[in-house]
């Protein structure tokens, strides 16, 4: 499906709109969460305006590869997705559980108060919408409820930004989130820019987006807008050069555990858990517990975790997953199989930063097409 | 936001399962040189604790972790929460430790259950190994407290030594007292030992029930999981007649931090308790 049958509420703002639209948000109590350059990528941190942001910068991206560039415009949104996610400003990758207090009875234990922070999310992917989705199934589609995370979702306010130019590690398209978003956000903006011309067409997503843009210059949409808008995002969906085929993944990877090529990449993968650490759906964690020098009081935390440990699948007296081979095999087929089976949704959005990150530029699109290789798909798929 | 529903009561929190709530220590019982039961009782005296046999807690030890251990006691007791548990590493040799009147933070109960109700009315065979016994007991209970609701009971127990075996007062009497075929191995005898000396699969073979009908628990290392199930399995039992209890490594117990995860399953919440059709794929699959 087009982005430009999905609605008809489409306004438009100008270049200082965005900014005026930040100062909106900031007077209605949201801390700004959007993405700045540190560290030579793009990461998501708070900012006050557009003036912190990667204004005019490219990346460029491959396997195990990743750049920025000047574009030579003033571009706010003209780079993909970088290191961080915004799974870490609803999951965070450290995280107080609770403190303790020995006192002779009953302990005393604290945990922390919910977190009632407003923020909102600025320049939010389509992949990175659904990955929210996704991340909502474990946390808060029960049984059981992760109260923090649920309590900062429900107080988000989200700025999608519908891509324009697809890095060459995306794979979007074929995961079907995106290169435009569909849906999830409260705002959603196609960046215009080229010919003296900067504006962003807004699309609402809910009430609350209305109500924050009425309060910014804006004008309606015509039907120029609407036909930019459309081949803007044509272009950034022919634009993808990478694919990966889903329909047959499940079944093809739950045959495939006794597969030669968990070991051919073992022999490649460092098992640095970089992927695991920069996707957006990975959710992994571990506990920690500290104490002070007198015992009496104690913490416990909780940290992202990664399956590439052999900590990881630690039982009494060794690990149930201590070669690579294993670890890889875990990482992929939960992603792109058992995930199915748990949530009922694929685990993987297509957002490639798995593919930019790694050290050793190990694509998960290409590890997929080599099981299926290897099957001789002459015989099995015709 | 609008995928998730918007709560009306914004000023509170719901409750977290990740908070564990006080016990007390009432009863310490060293059952051998590396094992021992705890029963506890609820801080606020006043919680009843119910949960069916099978199902494990989250135990916390105050500084030092968090571990998952079976419930060992009695389904129809909601006074205390008994469980046992072998020390071999951090947190279980800091339990070791603790003494009557020490606190633990606990959550739970977590899991699946053992198919006490399904199996009325039927013969059926218990098979553990070591401190697989301990997640069982709970079963052994229910069936001496109903007795004549079951047919032929077998309860087949290889321990690594005679001074070993758990529960010999509470379970192992008891049961051969209440026509409960009670078989037992050890893999080193000491003297004094007129028992049998082996594993616990050699005893199936000739162990008295009904393959065609009986239900099959069972509970112990792996490796032993493995063979029991193919001796059942010569006797003529189905795969959906045999329930196993996994063990994978486990954080939180409710599904959040992945650690648990066996296939397609989460050992916290499809598990730990499995009826072996439903992970046969799985099972012989190294590294999974
Ligand atoms: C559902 C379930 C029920 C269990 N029931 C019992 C029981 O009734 N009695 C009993 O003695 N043991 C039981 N165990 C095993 C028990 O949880 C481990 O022996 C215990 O976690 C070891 O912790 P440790 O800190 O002493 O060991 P360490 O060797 O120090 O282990 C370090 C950490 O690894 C993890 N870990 C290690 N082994 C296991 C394991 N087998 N399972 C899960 N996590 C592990 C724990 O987080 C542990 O703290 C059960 C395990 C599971 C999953
Ligand atoms: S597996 Fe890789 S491409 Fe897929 S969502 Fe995670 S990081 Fe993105
Ligand atoms: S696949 Fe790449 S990023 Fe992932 S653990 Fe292996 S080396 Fe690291």
């Amino acid at each position: 499906m087009s982005i430009s049958e999905s609605n008809t509420n489409m306004n438009v703002i100008d270049r200082d709109g965005l900014d005026r639209l930040f100062e909106v948000l900031v007077s209605e109590g949201y801390l700004l969460i959007g993405p700045r350059v540190r560290d030579a990528s793009v990461v998501y941190d708070e900012i006050s305006s557009t003036r912190d942001m990667p204004v005019g910068l490219k990346d460029e991206q491959e396997p195990g590869r990743y750049r920025l560039h000047e574009r030579g415009d003033g571009a706010v949104f003209g780079y993909v997705v970088g290191p961080h996610s915004w799974k870490r400003e609803l999951f965070p990758p450290v995280q107080k559980l609770y403190q303790v207090q020995r006192n002779g009875g009953k302990p005393d234990m604290e945990a922390p108060a919910a977190d009632v922070q407003k923020r909102a999310l600025i320049g939010v992917r389509g992949c990175e919408l659904a990955a929210m989705a996704i991340q909502d199934k474990v946390f808060v589609d029960g049984p059981f409820v992760d109260e923090q995370y649920k309590r900062r979702r429900e107080n988000l306010f989200i700025v999608a930004v519908h891509c324009n130019e697809p890095a060459a590690t995306c794979f979007c398209g074929s995961m079907g989130t995106g290169p435009a978003a569909r849906s999830g956000f409260d705002l959603a903006m196609t960046e215009v820019i080229g010919g003296g011309i900067h504006e962003f067409i807004v699309e609402t997503g809910t009430e609350l987006g209305a109500t924050m843009l009425d309060a910014v210059p804006h004008r309606e949409s015509t039907e120029d807008d609407r036909v930019r808008r459309a081949m803007i995002n044509e272009t950034a969906r022919q634009g993808m050069t990478r694919a990966m085929r889903t329909d047959d993944v499940h079944r093809l990877l739950t045959r495939n555990y006794e597969s030669p090529r968990w070991e051919e990449v073992s022999e490649r993968c460092l098992s640095c858990a970089n992927c695991t650490m920069v996707c957006p759906t990975c959710f992994c964690s571990t506990v920690e517990d500290v104490t002070d020098l007198s015992g009496d009081h104690a913490e416990r935390w909780r940290k992202w975790d990664s399956c590439f440990t052999s900590d990881f699948s630690y039982l009494v007296g060794g690990s149930v997953r201590p070669s690579i081979s294993s670890q890889y095999r875990q990482w992929l087929t939960h992603k792109l199989a058992t995930w199915q089976d748990q949530f009922g949704v694929i685990g993987c959005v297509g957002c490639g930063r798995c593919i930019s990150w790694c050290p050793v530029g190990i694509d998960l699109t290409e590890e997929v097409a080599a099981i299926r290789e290897s099957e001789h798909p002459a015989k099995r798929y015709v | 936001m609008s995928t998730i529903e918007m709560t009306s009561d914004m000023g509170v929190i719901g409750a977290d399962p990740m908070l564990p709530s006080w016990y007390a220590v009432e009863r310490v019982r060293r059952e051998n040189h590396d094992t021992f039961t705890l029963e506890l009782c609820a801080c606020d005296g006043e919680t009843a604790f119910g949960f069916q046999p099978g199902q494990f807690n989250m135990l916390y030890v105050h500084g030092v972790g968090e571990i998952p251990i079976s419930i060992s006691g009695d389904s129809e007791r909601q006074d205390i929460v008994t469980h046992t548990t072998r020390a071999v590493g951090t947190v279980t040799r800091a339990m070791w430790q603790l003494k009557r009147g020490d606190t633990i933070g606990l959550r739970g109960p977590f899991g699946t259950v053992w198919p006490v109700e399904e199996a009325r009315g039927r013969d059926v065979v218990i098979v553990a190994g070591g401190i697989g016994l301990a997640p069982l007991r709970p079963v052994l209970y229910s069936i001496l407290h109903h007795r004549e609701s079951y047919g032929n009971v077998v309860l087949l127990y290889g321990a690594r030594t005679p001074d070993d075996r758990l529960f010999v007062d509470e379970i192992l009497t008891p049961a051969v007292e209440s026509r409960i075929q009670v078989d037992e191995t050890v893999d080193r005898a000491v003297t004094g030992w007129g028992g049998k000396i082996g594993v616990v699969t050699s005893l199936i073979p000739r162990a008295g029930f009904d393959a065609d009908e009986a239900l099959a628990m069972v509970c112990g290392p792996e490796v032993m999981m493995r063979f029991t199930i193919e001796a059942l399995q010569r006797r003529g039992m189905d795969a959906d007649q045999i329930y196993v209890s996994m063990e994978r490594n486990m954080k939180c117990a409710v599904g959040f931090c992945g650690h648990c995860q066996y296939g397609p399953t989460f050992i916290c919440k499809d598990g730990p308790v499995f009826r072996f059709d439903k992970i046969e794929h799985l099972f012989g699959i190294r590294e999974l």
